[in-house]
């Protein structure tokens, strides 16, 4: 008799289904303390209300919950597995300290409602972490209670918009560059601004003349990311500043790449009115597969009222607490305090750095892009040759001629054992290939990528299919993102 | 490395900033710590943060346990140190999971569409009304007054700037919408009602006769689900068209307000215009199943300013270990923890009910209640504080017209010890407050 095909595949790369077709009924992971109070008639006491059922929710061991999600985590790619050269996303390594101090007892178990009494500690941990945030960036107020750098954008514009209303005229529009993040336009629209776009000059930053020709008494404010998305610093920073002032504008900063600047220079000191920051990059909390976050959102004094509420304050007797009654404040944006265990994991990483290791870290950050710049330029087409921060951007202007375009290089870098790096990003440069090394990352583990980039490019060259082609030694092979999209299987169903 | 790049030094590469903004001086921040003395710093703050009462808070915030496998898993480098699985290939164990994480939600919620993740249950709320406003091209929204405060105060800001108006709709006697108010409250203008079941009292609403209600007049209906694991228990509000969830109470740690994990789940219908990530099942050039993100139209990094909203990173981790939480409790565990909740705070209000009097007991609820005392509960709570015990959430601040109520909470963790304890300390409370009573009409005779 002939075995049918089997299901058993290598250990190394076992098939694992989906939890719910290892379901069976009796199999149970959990166990409850026997009840010390009289049990109760749920239907006596819920009438219609009450849930007979509960579907097809999985019934599994122990053993095989860990195996499943183990099994699963070995398909990932991660920061802890090799270099994640994402640009802009700042994927630098995320200690582990920060993770066990963000599980003590009273930290990880500490009610948002608990009284002022017994928070003192917690009530530390935001004052502590927003003094040193107010100190790098060397603005005068902050708030932490964005959960994420989106959310940090909207509360910030927020406040832009209370400060023109406050002085009679909301404005109507938001100015922003070409280069910017999506979350930028995004976010002036949710904050009921339009958007005007900002046109970059030859050397990817500003266009000065641009700036002043369209700012008018109209624009509420610049968003600008500083370093651009290009990597590169705005010279003409205060320039742009005087522009934005002169007319009653204010100059929002996006920090995604503050880690470009942390000790070395101060937004507050070159002109910015308000900025948020990503404590999941330039702070080393872990990206977590797309989150949490957190994005707080540093200001100038005259912003100052318009924080959300609540903000901490010291009582008299030098305890802290929470503050509501801000009759000028923009509100709240989120539910209690922010994503606090982000602030712990960010503020423990502040102390193993200090003054002199933050600095350090930005010299390594901008130091490694330097590197990997030298390292492949000539291989790669390098669209703007001003001097570059933190993060580099090529283009795939010399592959293209192959027919092999930005994101078949970064598929065949996974070949190599690399992440990609952030592909199509900026809009302003065609086929981009954006990459930061964070200071993360050592010598040894940047000449092997820049070993991988040459070879790919060298089978570009030679072989364009095998490129072309790539992934080829992933689990899967290149899915099928157009049949997803238009026919859309968003959860099992039972057979 | 400076050699091949060319530069002498590392300042070199600073040049581009002009050097009269570049700091001259170190940050006057602390000083460098070693992982002892970090570690140690924390242990401290823990000791400030009451690391040792046992608690009656609910409000949004809920104390449950959390299974150590939940740490165990999120803890694995592949999970915690991963980017947004963009790259589908080499994302599929955090591809795959948020599919599980999908599906599991739309079983308990009864919806068909689920998204992973909003950052908290409030600004999902908010987004979820922001949501109902689009698919209906219609612009006022009616809230519940007992929809969480800070919910409300979250929606209020984001409606400001996007012309929404918001009207409120009060509570009855037994602590539930006013269905006549209702009624009223509704116009042809309405884009959705927001109501959160079991609401900020711990009563389950009436959720059929507000759907008929809202649906007459054209209106969605949303509703926001703080206490996830109520969803054991009580029926989900299947006639709702969106339901706006915190997550929070499977799996993740109360950690002082957050990080929680908001969810969006809808009909299939309305799926393009729910903000957030969605993962898709597909398959490979094999023919091999797989999951990627998917409508990524409706995302900010492509339609930029036209996007559904403009949320980048969620809580994807805490996604993880709400995902995990269900896993282990599954189909029989979860409806075995939420009768607990259930046995644990039906004793309490019973127990309660002695001394002090509970509101709104027209209506069933699952694990919080509202108790008032003749005492000021801030004064009852400093009694309690004493025994170690954190007692209910006085109600004054959010509903003045409340007076001394106070809103308690029970989980499978509360102990009949310390439930006993609260109760001889409210009565001992409202003997303290007969007593002076007695004195002062003494005094007066």
């Amino acid at each position: 008799m002939k075995h049918p095909t089997p299901k058993a595949t290598r250990h190394v790369n076992q098939n694992e289904g989906l939890i719910f077709e290892k379901s069976s009924p009796g199999k149970a992971a959990w166990k409850l303390p026997p009840l010390d109070v009289p049990e109760v008639d749920t239907a006596k006491l819920l009438g219609k209300a009450e849930r007979k059922d509960l579907g097809h929710m999985p019934e599994v061991s122990e053993i095989e919950i860990i195996r499943h999600f183990t099994r699963m985590s070995t398909w990932n790619y991660a920061i802890d597995l090799g270099m994640y050269p994402l640009g802009s996303c700042t994927m630098k390594y995320n200690p582990r300290v920060n993770e066990a101090v963000a599980r003590v007892e009273g930290i990880a178990n500490g009610h948002p409602y608990q009284p002022e009494k017994i928070s003192q500690g917690a009530l530390r941990i935001i004052k502590t972490l927003s003094e040193c945030l107010i100190e790098i960036t060397g603005m005068d107020a902050i708030t932490l209670q964005p959960a994420a750098g989106a959310h940090g954008e909207m509360t910030g514009l927020l406040m832009v918009r209370a400060y023109h209303e406050s002085k009679g005229n909301a404005r109507k529009k938001i100015l922003i560059p070409d280069s910017a993040h999506g979350t930028n336009p995004a976010t002036a629209a949710m904050v009921g601004y339009a958007v005007e776009n900002l046109k970059s000059d030859s050397r990817g930053t500003v266009d000065i003349a641009s700036l002043e020709a369209q700012m008018n008494e109209d624009v509420a404010a610049l968003m600008l990311t500083n370093p651009n998305t290009l990597g590169v610093f705005e010279q003409d920073i205060h320039k742009i500043a005087d522009i934005l002032h002169a007319k009653g504008g204010l100059l929002y900063m996006d920090g995604a790449n503050m880690n470009a600047l942390v000790g070395k220079v101060r937004p507050g000191d070159f002109g910015v009115d308000v900025m948020h920051l990503n404590l999941h990059k330039t702070f080393s909390t872990p990206h977590g597969g797309g989150g949490p976050g957190s994005g707080p959102v540093a200001i100038k004094k005259i912003l100052e009222p318009f924080l959300p509420k609540p903000v901490v304050i010291t009582h008299s007797d030098g305890t802290l607490g929470f503050e509501y009654n801000r009759p000028h404040s923009v509100g709240r944006v989120r539910a209690f305090y922010g994503n606090f265990g982000m602030f712990v994991r960010a503020l423990a990483y502040i102390q193993a750095n200090g003054p002199d290791g933050l600095r350090q870290t930005t010299e390594d950050a901008v130091l490694n892009a330097n590197y990997i710049r030298k390292g492949l330029e000539g291989t790669y087409d390098l669209p703007y040759s001003t001097p570059t921060m933190h993060e580099i951007v090529f283009s795939d202007k010399m592959q293209a001629k192959k027919g092999v375009r930005t994101m078949d290089i970064a598929k065949r870098l996974i070949d190599y054992g690399f992440h990609p790096y952030t592909t199509a990003f900026p809009l302003i440069v065609s086929g981009a290939l954006m990459i930061e090394p964070t200071e993360s990352e050592s010598k040894e583990e940047m000449d092997l990528f820049i070993d991988a980039m040459k070879s790919i490019a060298q089978e570009v060259e030679e072989d364009p299919q095998t490129v072309l082609d790539a992934p080829h030694s992933t689990r899967v092979s290149r899915l099928d993102e157009t049949a997803a999209a238009r026919k859309p299987v968003l959860r099992w169903k039972p057979l | 490395m400076l050699k091949a790049i060319g530069v002498r030094s590392v300042d070199e590469l600073f040049a581009p900033i002009p050097a009269e903004y570049r700091l001259t001086r170190d940050l006057n921040i602390p000083r460098q710590m070693a992982e002892s003395e970090i570690v140690d710093f924390f242990r401290q703050r823990s000791r400030e943060n009451g690391d040792e009462y046992s608690s009656f808070l609910g409000a949004g915030a809920y104390f449950h346990y959390r299974p150590v496998i939940i740490d165990s898993l999120i803890s694995r480098g592949e999970f915690l140190t991963a980017y947004t699985p963009y790259q589908a290939e080499i994302s599929q164990g955090t591809l795959q999971s948020i599919f599980e994480f999908q599906t599991m939600i739309c079983e308990l919620t009864g919806m068909d569409v689920a998204n992973a993740s909003m950052y908290d249950g409030s600004t999902g709320a908010a987004e979820a009304v922001m949501m109902a406003v689009r698919l209906t091209g219609r612009r006022s929204v009616v809230v519940a007054r007992s929809l969480h405060p800070e919910y409300r105060e979250v929606l209020a800001t984001y409606a400001t700037h996007q012309g929404m108006p918001l009207s409120t709709v009060a509570f009855g006697d037994d602590g539930r919408v006013n269905l006549k108010e209702l009624e009223q409250s509704i116009t042809p203008e309405s884009a959705c009602v927001l109501i959160q079941s079991p609401n900020f009292f711990g009563t389950i609403e009436d959720v059929d006769a507000i759907a008929e209600i809202a649906h007459k007049h054209g209106a969605m209906l949303v509703v926001s689900i703080a206490e996830a694991v109520s969803l054991g228990v009580v029926e989900p509000p299947r006639q709702a068209d969106i339901i706006a969830m915190e997550a929070q109470s499977f799996g993740v740690p109360l950690g002082f307000g957050g990080p929680y994990c908001g969810v969006i789940a809808t009909r299939e219908k309305y799926v393009r215009q729910m903000p957030g990530r969605l993962v898709g099942q597909t398959v490979d050039k094999q023919g091999k199943r797989g999951f990627v993100l998917t409508l990524a139209t409706r995302e900010q990094h492509i339609r930029r300013e036209k996007a559904t909203s403009n949320i980048c990173t969620n809580q994807a981790l805490v996604a993880l270990m709400v995902n995990i939480f269900m896993t282990v409790y599954g189909k029989v565990g979860l409806k075995e923890l939420a009768k607990q909740n259930l046995a644990k705070s039906a004793y309490a209000a019973a127990q309660f009910a002695k001394h002090g009097k509970v509101l709104f007991t027209g209506a069933p609820r699952f694990n919080e209640f509202v108790v008032t005392t003749s005492e000021d509960p801030y004064a009852v709570n400093s009694r309690l504080l004493g025994h170690k015990i954190v007692g209910g959430l006085p109600l004054r601040k959010f509903y003045p017209e409340l007076g001394n109520a106070a809103l308690w909470c029970c989980t499978e963790l509360t102990t009949r010890s310390a439930i006993d304890t609260a109760a001889g300390l409210i009565a001992e409370s409202e003997r303290s407050v007969r007593t002076a009573k007695e004195e002062v009409e003494e005094v007066a005779r």
